[in-house]
């Protein structure tokens, strides 16, 4: 099983609200076709947690499956409190830039510091697209935006080296032009016990694209491809603070530590000695 | 110590009975951030969650405290949290969210001296009117208020119970001085104890509409629930523009709690017949109203009060009653005149309605200060 038709079994069926050429429609497929390639039937052991931005509408109400479309910036602690009260259950985490790196950034971190066993799937389209193009912490500086009309003056936020460094099991970073390590990743990202991150560098041709200039999607995803050079290349390690060039591949820890969940087992367990 | 308490008398702090109040209710999810002064709550639900299977996370933030009782609930578990005035404002908009997604929870406002940092340890009641309209839009709020130690025990109780009957947030209202008070407690044995649960849908059964409280699904029990913030349909999907749906929606939201007003007005009433001189008190401040109608009484002066257990809904047939009788309404509060106001309107006339407001230092409303003003008012002076 793995054709998208045969795919149809994980939605309900309603049209995708996004614009033409949107990354977000790349990233729900490539994310079924790995759950799908992970041999799951339907969606029943899965609950997805999204906040506001176009990004969170790629699960909900999509999906077949249950789904909590929270407040801006707070999928994170939602779904927190959703995993520690049912750890039996696939807990993942859609959202964009804006949603998980800028109002919720708190709460990434703290999810990957306390090793909580989810999967955080950040759509990064470096912009604000929903509420019409305006600059976002990931934005490359020196970008044309509605709130930036001389230039972005603010480099942006590397979250890939940040939640690798905050506790993270397992980071990676890929784009939209990279399908087929993308689609690894997330079965990577979903098999792993502990907090798993995957950074989706994605292309929004409507509020980021035609004002930089691209004159077509294809031509954003050739340069997102061609800006892309692999985390281990010493000039990834120097990290372009720009943000033109994007750092990708895989982190994962050496050590394996126990989730969030166990902890609080263990934790369980002394205070029932006592 | 171990399971819920069991039946007797005990001598305790008001948080800690609110805690054991919170077990006994079934709480098994408490997130929160430290705040004074409600951080004993915290503190003794992380002793005694893991004795009956709970979970008490401290997160990042009030912010995220609340957003992760929202996602325990929706997982199916009583859950609960606690803070005071900054907590709670950071809280608002995930009220707001739990009122619109008809989440079950409990939210514990500890009241201190605000506005802002203010005076951190010191009491105050000045929280009445954020937790009645502290979320933007449309909506109603249930909020609960104890006065002594056996009823941060008992409206906690009380609070989960309505939270999981009308699928909403309910706000249990405590302030410095009754959280810290210690007073003996009475546990009753658990047949004693009514415990209401939430019901779970049939299948196909919608769970956003259809009637006034539609039944609770969880997650993971194979109902692809989809739960949103935005403006839904009664199977939970979205309408970000039409104007009935979100009419339907929030005047349902609004009329579940209204519908039920009357059955949830809950307050402790003394000598509404025939008094000359009535006080309208809620939370700590009625402590001292007990003792100044005492002494008026003594006095010759016919004094009677209503004691609000539950400020919103408003409990307006009370205040109507007591006004009927009374020449001189007096309302003493720890803010600057936040109920005054809702009474005057319920009053409407029928009744002179004299603030008394005392703020700052923690300096509560004394008996001395009621009795003059009820001399005054009523020219016995």
């Amino acid at each position: 099983m793995s054709s998208a038709a045969q795919r149809k079994q994980f939605l309900r069926g309603i049209p995708f609200p996004f614009c033409a050429g949107c990354g977000g429609a790349t990233v729900a497929t490539v994310f079924l076709k790995a759950v799908d390639e992970l041999g799951f039937k339907d969606l029943r052991s899965f609950v997805f947690c999204s906040g506001i931005g176009c990004a969170s509408w790629i699960p909900s109400p999509h999906f077949k499956a249950d789904s909590i479309h929270t407040t801006h910036g707070r999928s994170i602690p939602v779904a927190t409190g959703v995993k520690l009260v049912r750890p039996d259950l696939n807990v993942v985490v859609f959202g964009g830039d804006g949603d998980v790196l800028g109002i919720g950034l708190s709460h990434l971190i703290h999810a990957a510091r306390r090793n909580l066993d989810i999967t955080v799937i950040m759509v990064n389209n470096m912009i604000y697209g929903m509420t019409g193009g305006q600059v976002a912490a990931t934005t490359p500086l020196g970008t044309w935006t509605t709130t930036t009309p001389y230039g972005s003056y603010e480099p942006p936020l590397d979250a890939f080296r940040l939640l690798a460094s905050a506790g993270a099991s397992y980071v990676a970073r890929w784009t939209t032009a990279h399908m087929a390590e993308l689609t690894e990743s997330l079965k990577t990202a979903l098999t792993t016990k502990g907090f798993s991150f995957v950074e989706v560098v994605s292309q929004c041709p409507t509020a980021f694209g035609r004002r930089r200039g691209f004159k077509n999607v294809k031509e954003m995803l050739r340069w997102l491809k061609t800006q892309s050079i692999p985390i281990d290349d010493p000039e990834a390690a120097s990290m372009p603070e720009q943000g033109e060039t994007i750092a990708v591949g895989e982190f994962r820890r050496r050590t394996v530590i126990p989730t969030l969940t166990e902890s609080i087992q263990q934790v369980t367990k002394r205070a029932g000695k006592q | 110590m171990s399971k819920v308490l069991s039946p007797g008398t005990y001598f305790m702090q008001g948080n800690k009975a609110l805690a054991e109040g919170a077990v006994a209710a079934g709480c098994r999810f408490f997130a929160g951030y430290p705040i004074t002064p409600a951080s004993e709550i915290a503190e003794h639900l992380a002793v005694r969650l893991p004795h009956v299977g709970g979970i008490m996370i401290q997160m990042e933030d009030e912010i995220a405290s609340l957003a992760s009782v929202i996602g325990a609930s929706w997982a199916g578990t009583k859950s609960m949290t606690a803070t005071s005035g900054p907590g709670f404002s950071l809280m608002q908009e995930s009220i707001g969210y739990a009122f619109m997604t008809e989440t079950p929870c409990v939210i514990v406002d500890v009241q201190r001296a605000g506005p802002s940092t203010g005076q951190a340890t010191k009491g105050g009641q000045g929280d009445v009117m954020q937790a009645r309209w502290g979320t933007h839009g449309d909506y109603a709020s249930i909020v609960l208020s104890p006065n002594s130690v056996q009823e941060m025990y008992d409206l906690t109780i009380r609070a989960f119970n309505l939270a999981e009957e009308f699928r909403t947030p309910v706000i249990l209202l405590s302030d410095e001085v009754t959280s810290h008070m210690r007073e003996q407690i009475t546990v009753p044995p658990a047949d004693h104890v009514e415990i209401r649960t939430r019901t779970p849908p049939r299948v196909g059964e919608p769970y956003f509409g259809g009637t006034l409280v539609p039944p609770m699904p969880s997650v993971g029990e194979g109902f692809d629930v989809v739960v949103t913030g935005s403006t839904h349909n009664e199977v939970g999907l979205r309408f970000t523009a039409d104007p009935t749906v979100h009419s339907a929606l929030v005047t349902r939201l609004v009329g579940k709690i209204e519908v039920a007003a009357q059955s949830m007005m809950d307050c402790e009433t003394f000598n509404l017949d025939g008094c000359d001189v009535g006080f309208i008190s809620f939370g700590c401040t009625s402590r001292a109203v007990y003792e100044a109608v005492e002494t008026l009484e003594e006095q010759g002066i016919s004094a009677g009060f209503v004691r609000l257990r539950t400020i919103w809904p408003f409990p307006e047939k009370y205040v109507r009653e007591l006004a009927e009788q009374a020449r001189v309404v007096i309302v003493p509060e720890m803010n600057l005149k936040q109920i005054y106001y809702e009474v005057q309107r319920v009053v409407d006339g029928a009744a002179r309605v004299v603030p008394v407001n005392q703020i700052g230092g923690g300096e509560l409303v004394t008996p001395e200060t009621l009795c003059h003003v009820a001399k005054e008012a009523t020219d016995k002076l």
